[in-house]
C-alpha cells in the first residue's frame, strides 16, 4: 500500500480492497442511511440545475458520489459532536439535520440561507446541528478542528470534533502542523480525509509522494487506517471506532475513505485530466445504488418503499429550491451586519467612522443601500465566473450539462 | 497605583482575566516553561498550570488556528506570537478565518480571541525581526487592532480585548517591553478602545503617533516648544480600529496643522491612511499639507547604523512639524 500507484491502481485497490460484507443494522437505521444518501444525490443533482439557471452563483462543488463517506460518517457521530468541513459540503450539512431549504436559499444567497447569503455554496454553517462550517481554504479547516476539539477537552466535555477534507488538503501545511499538535495535545478529534483521487484537476499519484493517505500522519503522531468510501456500513463502522478512540482515550487518528466525486471539481471543470470510463467504472459501485439494491435483495426494504424514498427525496429538495426561490435578497443595508459585535452601535461603525456618513461608502444605514448598490452593479461587470448572464448564455444551450461537464 | 515594567503590566492584564474567567487562555511558543520570549507571560505557568498556560510547537498558521476553533467553541485564547513577523506565517488564519468566520456565518458564532505580537526596530535584529505591520491589519474588516505606548494603555487595553467578543490584533513594542510608567491596581479598571489619548496639548500642530513613536513625538514637541516656540499637541489613537477620529479632527481644527508618525513603511501605512481621513473631513481647516513621518522603505537592515537611520527620530519630526507651519510664522 505504501508505494506510489497510479490513479488505475489506486482505484483498483479501492474496488476490490473491500472487506467481507458487513451486516446491515437495523431497518429504521437502514431506512435513515438510504433516506440521507438519496436526498443529497438529489440535492447536489437540482443543486447542480439551479447553477445552471443561473439561481446559484459563485462556484458549485458537487458531491455527487461521495454520499456513503458523509453519511457513514455523520450517521455515527452524537448530536453534540462537532463536524467541520470543506468548500463541498451541502451533503455534510444537510446529513448533519440542517434543514436542506436553508442550504439552498443560502446557494440562491437569501435571507434564509444558513449564513443569510453572506457564506454561499463554500461557506454552509449552523451552530445548531454543531456543522461549524465549510470553507473555501484547503487545509484551513484542521487547525480549526484541533481548536474545537481543544474546547471540548479544556472544558471536560466528551464531545468529538470530526475534521473531513480532501486528498489535497493533505499536502498543506496545516496538515502537518495540526497532525502533531493534535497528538502533542492528545484532541479528541478525528481527521478524516475524503480521498477522492484528484486535488482539482491533479490526480493523486501527481500531488502526493506518499499515496497511501492513511500512513500520512504516522510520522507526527497520528495512526491512521484506510476505509471504503463508497460503502455507508464500511463508513460507519471504522468512523465510529475512531470516534470512540478520540472520545474515551483520547487518541487522534487519520481515516482515508477512499471515495470519488462523478462531477468535476466545480461547476466550471472541463475534466480534461481523467477518462470517461473512469467515471463510469466507479458508477458501477456507486453508494446509493448499491446499498438500496443490497436493502431490495437481503428483504429489508420493498422496492416500492425504495422508491418512496426517491419520491420523497425529490419533494425535499424541489420544496428546498420553491422555498429558496420565495425567500428574499439580502436588504442592502444589512452589508455591515454581523462584521462586528457592537452592541448598539451602527452597523459598519468600525468598518471606518460613523461619524463621516456622507463621506464614506456604507457608513451610516441610510446611505448604504444606495452606495452599496452602486458598487454591487459596478462588481457584477467585472466579475468573471458567477456573474449575471453568464450561466443564462451558456445554460440556454443545454441546461442539464454544467458548464465543461460531460457525463 | 504602582510603577511597573510595560512586560509587568501586559502580564498582569493576563493573570487577571485569567482569574476572573475560566476560560481565558494563553497560548504560544515559549510563552510557559521559558516564560515568553520577551518575558511576557512570566510567571503564568506557576500560578494557572499547563491547561491554561500552554506551550507550542513552531506553526504560527495552527497555533492562530487552534485559537479560532478554540474561540468558536467558547474559550477566550490569548495566542502569542513571537514576533510580528512571524504573524505573516498566521495571516490565512488571520484574515481568512478570525476576520472574516463571524461575517460569513451570519453571526451564528463568534471569535472572541486575542493574537499579541510585538513588532518595531531598534535592537538590530534584521529584517525578520523587526518590522512595523500595524498597516496590514488594520486594513482587515473584521478585525480590531490596538497598539499602546504605556504599560497603562497596555494593561487596561489588554484587558478589554480579553473580554471583547471580537478578534483582536494586539500590537506591542519591543522596546517598550522595559519602559516604567504609573498603572492603577483596580482590577476592573478597563480602556475603552475607540479612545484616543492627547499626551500634551498644544495650539499650533497636531503631532499623531503610535506605540513608541508616541515618545519619540513628546520628544520633539519638546523641543519645537524650547528651540521653535511652537507648541505642539501630541495625540496617541491607541487603537487603530476603531480609530477615535472625533480626537484628532477636532485637534486638526484647532491646530489646522497634521504631522502622523509611524515606524512602518510610508505606502499604504497608517500615516497615509490617516491623512486620506483627516483631507477628507478636515480640508477646510488644513494650512498645510499632512506631513508624515515613516519608517525608511526598506527591509529594517542590521547594521546599527543603518537601522537607525530606518527609524523616525525626534529631529525629523520636528522638520515635518516645522516644515506645516512653513510661511505661518
Amino acid at each position: 500500500m505504501a508505494t506510489p500507484r497510479t490513479t488505475s491502481e489506486s482505484k483498483q485497490a479501492s474496488v476490490d480492497g473491500a472487506t467481507a460484507k458487513l451486516k446491515l443494522p437495523d431497518k429504521d437505521t437502514s431506512r435513515e442511511l438510504l433516506r440521507t444518501m438519496a436526498t443529497i444525490r438529489r440535492f447536489e443533482e437540482e443543486a447542480g440545475r439551479q447553477y445552471q439557471k443561473a439561481k446559484a452563483g459563485g462556484f458549485l462543488h458537487l458531491a455527487i458520489g461521495e454520499e456513503a463517506t458523509i453519511v457513514g460518517t455523520t450517521s455515527v457521530m452524537r448530536p453534540d459532536d462537532y463536524l467541520i468541513g470543506t468548500y463541498r459540503t451541502h451533503g455534510h450539512a444537510i446529513a448533519r439535520g440542517v434543514d436542506p431549504k436553508r442550504v439552498m436559499a443560502e446557494l440562491f444567497g437569501r435571507v434564509d440561507g444558513t449564513s443569510g447569503g453572506r457564506g454561499g455554496s463554500m461557506h454552509i454553517f449552523d451552530l445548531e446541528h454543531r456543522f461549524m462550517g465549510g470553507y473555501g481554504i484547503v487545509g484551513g479547516t484542521l487547525p480549526l478542528a484541533a481548536g474545537l476539539a481543544l474546547s471540548s477537552d479544556y472544558k471536560g466535555e466528551d464531545t468529538v470534533t470530526v475534521c473531513m477534507f480532501g486528498d489535497g488538503a493533505s499536502n498543506t501545511g496545516n496538515f502537518g502542523e495540526t497532525m502533531n499538535l493534535s497528538a502533542l495535545w492528545k484532541l479528541p478529534v478525528v481527521f478524516l480525509v475524503e480521498n477522492n483521487l484528484y486535488g482539482m484537476g491533479t490526480s493523486l499519484e501527481r500531488h502526493s509522494a506518499v499515496t497511501d493517505l492513511s500512513k500520512k500522519a504516522e510520522g507526527y503522531g497520528v495512526p491512521g487506517v484506510r476505509v471504503d468510501g463508497m460503502d455507508v456500513l464500511a463508513v460507519r463502522e471504522v468512523v465510529a471506532e475512531h470516534i470512540r478512540l478520540a472520545r474515551e482515550e483520547h487518541k487522534p487518528t487519520l481515516v482515508e475513505a477512499f471515495t470519488y466525486r462523478y462531477r468535476g471539481h466545480s461547476a466550471a471543470d472541463p475534466e480534461v485530466y481523467r477518462e470517461k470510463a473512469e467515471v463510469e467504472e466507479w458508477q458501477q459501485k456507486d453508494p446509493v445504488e448499491t446499498f438500496a439494491t443490497r436493502l431490495i435483495e437481503e428483504g429489508v426494504m420493498s422496492p416500492d418503499e425504495v422508491e418512496e424514498i426517491r419520491e420523497e427525496a425529490e419533494r425535499t429538495v424541489m420544496e428546498a429550491v420553491e422555498f429558496a426561490d420565495a425567500s428574499p435578497e439580502p436588504e442592502l443595508d444589512s452589508l455591515y451586519d454581523h462584521l462586528y459585535v457592537v452592541g448598539e452601535q451602527v452597523p459598519g461603525w468600525y468598518a471606518v467612522d460613523e461619524r463621516s456618513p456622507d463621506t464614506h461608502p456604507g457608513e451610516s444605514e441610510r446611505d448604504a443601500g444606495r452606495r452599496a448598490q452602486e458598487l454591487a452593479e459596478r462588481g457584477a461587470a467585472y466579475a468573471g465566473p458567477g456573474a449575471p448572464g453568464r450561466h443564462e448564455e451558456e445554460g440556454q444551450s443545454d441546461p442539464e450539462i454544467p458548464p465543461g461537464g460531460r457525463e | 497605583m504602582g510603577t511597573v515594567r510595560m512586560r509587568e503590566a501586559l502580564r498582569d492584564a493576563m493573570a487577571e482575566e485569567m482569574r476572573s474567567d475560566e476560560n481565558v487562555f494563553v497560548m504560544g511558543e515559549d510563552v510557559g516553561v521559558f516564560q515568553g520570549a520577551f518575558k511576557v507571560t512570566e510567571g503564568l505557568l506557576d500560578e494557572f498550570g499547563e491547561k491554561r498556560v500552554r506551550d507550542t510547537p513552531i506553526s504560527e498558521n495552527s497555533i492562530v488556528g487552534v485559537g479560532v476553533g478554540a474561540a468558536m467553541g467558547g474559550l477566550r485564547p490569548v495566542v502569542e506570537i513571537m514576533t510580528v513577523n512571524f504573524a505573516l506565517l498566521a495571516m490565512d488564519m488571520i484574515v481568512n478565518h478570525a476576520a472574516a468566520i463571524p461575517y460569513m456565518f451570519g453571526g451564528q458564532v463568534r471569535v472572541p480571541m486575542v493574537v499579541r505580537m510585538p513588532g518595531g526596530g531598534g535592537h538590530q535584529l534584521g529584517p525578520t525581526h523587526s518590522h512595523s505591520l500595524e498597516a496590514m491589519f488594520v486594513q482587515i474588516p473584521g478585525l480590531l487592532v490596538a497598539c499602546p505606548s504605556t504599560p497603562a494603555d497596555g494593561k487596561g487595553l489588554l484587558k478589554t480585548a480579553i473580554r471583547d467578543d471580537n478578534p483582536v490584533i494586539f500590537i506591542e513594542h519591543e522596546s517598550l517591553y522595559g519602559a516604567r510608567g504609573e498603572v492603577p491596581d483596580d482590577p476592573d479598571r478597563v480602556l475603552e478602545f475607540g479612545d484616543a489619548a492627547i499626551r500634551r496639548e498644544g495650539s499650533d500642530v497636531t503631532i499623531v503617533g503610535i506605540l513608541r513613536m508616541v515618545e519619540t513625538a513628546e520628544q520633539a514637541a519638546k523641543t519645537l516648544a524650547a528651540e521653535h516656540g511652537v507648541e505642539a499637541e501630541v495625540i496617541d489613537p491607541r487603537t487603530l480600529r476603531p480609530l477615535d477620529l472625533d480626537t484628532i479632527l477636532d485637534s486638526v481644527r484647532k491646530t489646522n496643522r497634521a504631522v502622523i508618525v509611524e515606524e512602518g513603511w510610508p505606502h499604504g501605512g497608517v500615516g497615509a491612511n490617516l491623512a486620506a481621513l483627516i483631507q477628507e473631513q478636515a480640508f477646510d481647516h488644513l494650512d498645510a499639507p499632512v506631513q508624515r513621518v515613516t519608517g525608511a522603505d526598506v527591509p529594517m537592515p542590521y547594521s546599527k547604523r543603518l537601522e537607525q537611520a530606518a527609524i523616525p527620530h525626534a529631529e525629523h519630526i520636528v522638520s515635518a512639524a516645522l516644515a506645516s507651519l512653513e510661511g505661518a510664522r
